[in-house]
């Protein structure tokens, strides 16, 4: 594979069908029921339902923090091997949020996340959750991925 | 909410003044979902995050999910403030921000401290550590803002 793919040939990549296929198996993924609701070349969107066993605060029925990094870890993840050539793997190197606004008890979450700069080591991410429209989140991320080195691989 | 009055605040103070540190984790039920545990010791707080096959991000290496790890930290970092600080409220994060240092392994449980950088009137700083078998060669780190105080 080559180590310089320019950004804009995504010939040797990995497909995306098999891409969101293996993600979506992923227990961690399977076990909050996380859908990827759309993936393309740098870009992804996934969405996760509530459910009570993700509250963080039983007085208002709030999901957990974790909920949210979860999803928006995963769906930066995605955007990531959406560029990446098929074989090559991935690693979080660091992710950052800030909340900006309480989530709504009872609503799905959907994140969306977009890649927007590869080098040869590491892909910068950035992104958000939102219930209904990303204008109105209720967090921001932005993440970098360390590429080909001990992580994740999905064999498409 | 429109005030601070709060089952779940008072639930977490009773357990904190019988030194019942175990049972504050127990009102909250995403941390029975993925596992998370808290055990008082002689130097402060540790969180605990159970080895469960369910936690899995990468079956390749085994690694549990990066975002599951990110819950750690930020489990770690508001169950020490509720229970090392003097608090009117339960705080609420501002932001977060996670390095990833090592892989995090599913098949052992990880460990992860609290450690208060800075508490001011409105806003606590803390930064927090997680590792597997050995605290010098942390799997992760994290600093975190929360607020303390009532907004207006």
């Amino acid at each position: 594979m080559s180590m310089h793919q320019t950004v804009m040939n995504f010939n040797n990549c990995y497909s995306l069908n098999s891409l969101k296929e293996v993600l979506e198996q992923l227990p961690h993924i399977q076990m909050l029921g996380i859908k990827i609701v759309k993936l393309e070349r740098k870009s992804s969107l996934f969405k996760v339902d509530y459910a009570p066993e993700f509250i963080g605060n039983s007085d208002t029925g709030l999901i957990h923090g974790g909920i949210i990094t979860t999803l928006l870890d995963s769906v930066g993840g995605a955007a990531v091997y959406s560029v990446l050539s098929e074989g090559v793997s991935l690693a979080t190197l660091d992710l950052r949020l800030d909340y900006l606004r309480q989530a709504t008890p009872g609503l799905a979450v959907m994140a969306s996340a977009e890649a927007y700069h590869q080098t040869r080591n590491v892909v910068f991410v950035r992104g958000s959750a939102y219930h209904h429209q990303p204008d109105e989140p209720i967090a921001n991320f932005v993440a970098s991925y360390m590429v080909g080195s001990v992580g994740f691989s999905p064999n498409a | 909410m429109p005030d601070n009055t709060s089952d779940l605040f008072e639930k977490m103070m009773a357990f904190k003044q019988a030194g019942e540190f175990e049972l504050i984790g127990t009102l909250i039920p995403y941390a029975g979902l993925v596992g998370l545990e808290l055990v008082k010791e002689n130097a402060g707080l540790i969180t605990v995050l159970r080895s469960k096959p369910g936690n899995i991000g990468n079956t390749m290496i085994s690694a549990v999910h990066g975002g599951v790890v990110g819950a750690l930290l930020e489990h770690a970092g508001i169950m020490h403030i509720i229970c090392e600080c003097d608090i009117t409220r339960l705080p609420k994060m501002i932001n977060l921000s996670i390095d990833y240092l090592r892989p995090c392994l599913g098949t052992s449980d990880t460990y992860a401290r609290g450690h208060i950088i800075k508490q001011g009137k409105r806003v606590t700083n803390i930064r927090i550590e997680a590792w597997q078998s050995d605290p010098s060669r942390p799997v992760a780190a994290a600093h975190a803002h929360f607020l303390m105080a009532q907004e207006k």
